[in-house]
C-alpha cells in the first residue's frame, strides 16, 4: 500500500468513525455513565437517519439535524418509560422498541431505502461553504468537517453536562442507585433524562452518517450497538474510568477512529466486508471476559491442579 | 418528631417464609432525641428504619415525621428529611465519583444545571476539615480509593451536610476495625450534637447503646419490649438490659454478638 492510498484510508476512517463516534459517544452516556446498555439503539439510529433524511429531501438540510435529535430523544424517552414506569426490564425495553422502531422506520421513509444523490444534504452545505473559503486545501475536507463540529459539540456537551448536579445525579444512577435517592433524587428520572440525552446522540448519527453516504437503508443500523460498544472499550484503554470525563469522552472517539481503521486495513487485506460484525461482537466479548477470566485464574488453576476431580 | 403508630409489616405473606416483622409497633420520638436501638437478630431493628425511610410501606398503621403524615410518601421524597447509614461503608457513596462530586450530590444546592462553585468547594473543604482524615487535600479525587472508615465518615458528612430532620444509623460503625470505629462514633456524637439532630442508631454494643445519647429502646419479634430514658437510664448497666431482655422474652439473651460486646 502506499503512501497516498494509506493516507485516503485515514481519511475515510476518520471520516466514517468520526459519524459513528456520535453513536459511541451516546454509549458512553447511557452504558459508562448510566450502566444500562440500550439495546434500542440500532433502531434509534435508523430512525435518525429516516427523520433527518425525509427532512432534507424536503429541502431542510439544517432542519434535519434538530428533528433527528427529536426524533432520538422521543425513543430514548419511551424506551425509559417502559423500564423505570411500567416494569418492563431494561433489556427487553430495548429490544422491544427496537423492534418497533423497524415498522415506525418504514412508515416514516415510506419504503426501504432512500436515496439522496440530488438532495442537498449538511455535507454539501459544508463543501459550499469550504469552496467559498478560497483556501482549496480546505475543499475535500468537508466530510471531515462536519463530524469533527459534531462530535467535538457532544463532546463539549457532555463535559459541561456531567459537572451540573443533573449530571453528577445521572453518573451516580449508574454507581450507586440507592445513594441517589437518599440524595432526594428519583432515579427513575436521572435514567429518564440520560436515555432521552444519548439516545439523541444515536439519532443524530444515523442523520449524518445516511447524509454521507447520500442513502439510508432500513437495516442500515442493524449491529451498530456492538460496533459502537467494540470503540468505546477500545476506547476505554486509551483513558479508563480513573481518567476525568472530558478525557474518557475523547477515549471514546479515539476508539471509534480507531475501530474503523484497522477495519479499512482489514478489508485492504481481503478481509471480507460481511466480518464486521464478528469482528465487533468478538473485541466486546474479548474486552468484557478478559479482566474476569484473568480473576478467575488462579481457581482454576487450583481446580486443574487437583486433577480430574469432578466434585471439585 | 417521629411517631409511629400501630405500624405492621409482614414478609413474604402467604408462603412458609412468611415472618411479621413489625408487630402492631408504635413508637414516638420527640425532637433532640438520641435514641439508641438494641435486640437481637432478626428483632425488627432494621425493618423498622426501612418502615421510616420509605424503603417499603407497611401493610398497616401510619408513620408521622414532624406533624406530617408520611405513610404513603416514596422513599426519595422522605430522604429530604432523614438521612440515613448502612453498616456497609459502600453504599452511601459512589465510588466512581470524586469527594466533592459526592458531596455536591448530596448537598443539593442550586439548580439541575448549576456546578460546583468555588464558594461551596471551600464550604466542602471546610466540612472535610472537621472529620481530620486528611480528605480536604483530596476532593477530586474517587471515592473509591478511600478506606471503609473514610467512606462511612464521608457518608455521615453528606448525610448531615443539609441538617435532616432525622438521622437513622444502622450499625454504622460495625464494620470498622475499633479505632476507626470509635473515631467515627465520636464524629456521629459531635455532628448529632452540633446540629441537634434528632437520631436513632441501631447497635450490637451494649456499652455504647448506653453511653451515647438519652434514650435506649430494645426490640424484640417486631416490638419495643422495652424504653428507659433520661434520668430512669443514668443508672442501667450492661448486666440490667440483659436481665430486662431475660423479662421482656421470657428467655436468656442468645445472640453471641450481643454476648461478645457486652463488655
Amino acid at each position: 500500500m502506499d503512501i497516498s492510498k494509506f493516507l485516503t484510508l485515514v481519511q475515510s476512517s476518520s471520516e466514517i468513525g468520526l459519524l459513528y463516534a456520535l453513536t459511541v459517544l451516546s454509549l458512553f452516556l447511557s452504558y459508562s455513565m448510566l450502566n444500562v446498555c440500550d439495546l434500542s439503539t440500532d433502531g434509534c439510529w435508523t430512525f435518525g437517519g429516516a427523520v433527518g433524511a425525509v427532512v432534507a429531501i424536503a429541502g431542510h438540510p439544517w432542519l434535519s439535524i434538530p428533528a433527528a435529535m427529536l426524533a432520538g430523544m422521543l425513543s430514548g424517552f419511551v424506551t425509559a418509560v417502559l423500564q423505570t414506569r411500567m416494569g418492563v426490564n431494561s433489556l427487553l425495553a430495548g429490544i422491544v422498541v427496537n423492534t418497533a422502531l423497524y415498522s415506525v422506520n418504514i412508515s416514516v421513509m415510506g419504503k426501504a431505502q432512500l436515496s439522496m444523490n440530488k438532495t442537498s444534504t449538511v455535507f454539501t452545505m459544508m463543501k459550499e461553504a469550504l469552496q467559498n473559503t478560497g483556501i482549496p486545501v480546505l475543499y475535500p475536507l468537508y466530510n471531515l468537517f462536519v463530524g469533527l463540529i459534531a462530535v467535538l459539540a457532544v463532546i463539549l456537551f457532555l463535559s459541561l453536562f456531567l459537572r451540573t448536579r443533573l449530571g453528577l445525579a445521572i453518573r451516580a444512577t449508574g454507581n450507586n442507585p440507592d445513594m441517589v435517592r437518599s440524595s432526594s433524587i428519583n432515579p427513575k428520572n436521572t435514567t429518564l433524562v440520560g436515555l432521552c440525552i444519548s439516545n439523541a446522540f444515536t439519532a443524530l448519527s444515523g442523520c449524518l452518517f445516511a447524509q454521507y453516504q447520500k442513502s439510508l437503508d432500513i437495516n442500515a443500523g442493524s449491529g451498530i450497538l456492538t460496533v459502537a460498544l467494540a470503540s468505546l472499550l477500545i476506547g476505554g484503554v486509551f483513558f479508563g474510568i480513573r481518567r476525568r470525563i472530558p478525557l474518557r469522552a475523547l477515549g471514546a472517539v479515539i476508539g471509534a477512529v480507531i475501530f474503523r481503521l484497522v477495519y479499512g486495513i482489514a478489508l485492504r487485506l481481503q478481509m471480507p466486508s460481511h466480518m464486521l460484525k464478528a469482528v465487533s461482537s468478538a473485541i466486546v466479548v474479548l474486552t468484557i471476559s478478559i479482566p474476569y477470566l484473568k480473576k478467575q485464574w488462579p481457581m482454576l488453576q487450583r481446580r486443574l491442579s487437583k486433577g480430574g476431580n469432578g466434585h471439585a | 418528631m417521629l411517631k409511629l403508630e400501630h405500624v405492621s409489616k409482614t414478609f413474604n405473606p402467604g408462603t412458609q417464609d412468611e415472618k411479621l416483622a413489625l408487630n402492631d409497633l408504635s413508637l414516638h420520638v420527640e425532637r433532640g432525641d438520641f435514641m439508641t436501638i438494641i435486640g437481637a437478630n432478626g428483632a425488627g431493628k432494621s425493618t423498622l428504619f426501612n418502615a421510616i425511610a420509605g424503603s417499603f410501606y407497611t401493610d398497616s398503621g401510619s408513620i408521622f415525621l414532624d406533624g406530617k403524615d408520611v405513610t404513603m410518601e416514596p422513599e426519595h421524597r422522605r430522604a429530604r428529611s432523614i438521612g440515613r447509614l448502612f453498616q456497609d461503608p459502600m453504599l452511601g457513596t459512589a465510588p466512581g465519583m470524586s469527594i466533592e462530586e459526592n458531596l455536591a450530590l448530596s448537598s443539593g444546592k442550586g439548580g439541575w444545571l448549576s456546578s460546583i462553585s468555588a464558594k461551596e468547594r471551600r464550604m466542602f473543604q471546610d466540612k472535610l476539615a472537621l472529620l481530620d482524615m486528611g480528605l480536604e487535600d483530596r476532593m477530586r479525587q474517587p471515592v473509591g480509593l478511600l478506606s471503609g472508615g473514610q467512606r462511612q465518615a464521608l457518608t455521615l458528612l453528606m448525610a448531615t451536610m443539609n441538617p435532616p430532620k432525622l438521622l437513622l444509623l444502622d450499625e454504622h460503625t460495625a464494620a470498622l476495625d475499633p479505632a476507626t470505629a470509635e473515631k467515627v462514633l465520636e464524629l456521629t456524637r459531635n455532628i448529632v450534637e452540633r446540629n441537634r439532630l434528632t437520631c436513632l442508631m441501631i447497635t450490637h454494643n451494649m456499652q455504647s447503646a448506653l453511653e451515647l445519647g438519652n434514650r435506649t429502646i430494645m426490640m424484640n419479634h417486631g416490638q419495643v419490649v422495652f424504653d428507659v430514658r433520661d434520668a430512669a437510664r443514668k443508672g442501667l448497666t450492661v448486666q440490667n438490659l440483659l436481665d430486662r431482655f431475660r423479662e421482656a422474652s421470657g428467655k436468656a439473651l442468645d445472640n453471641d454478638r450481643m454476648l461478645l460486646t457486652e463488655q
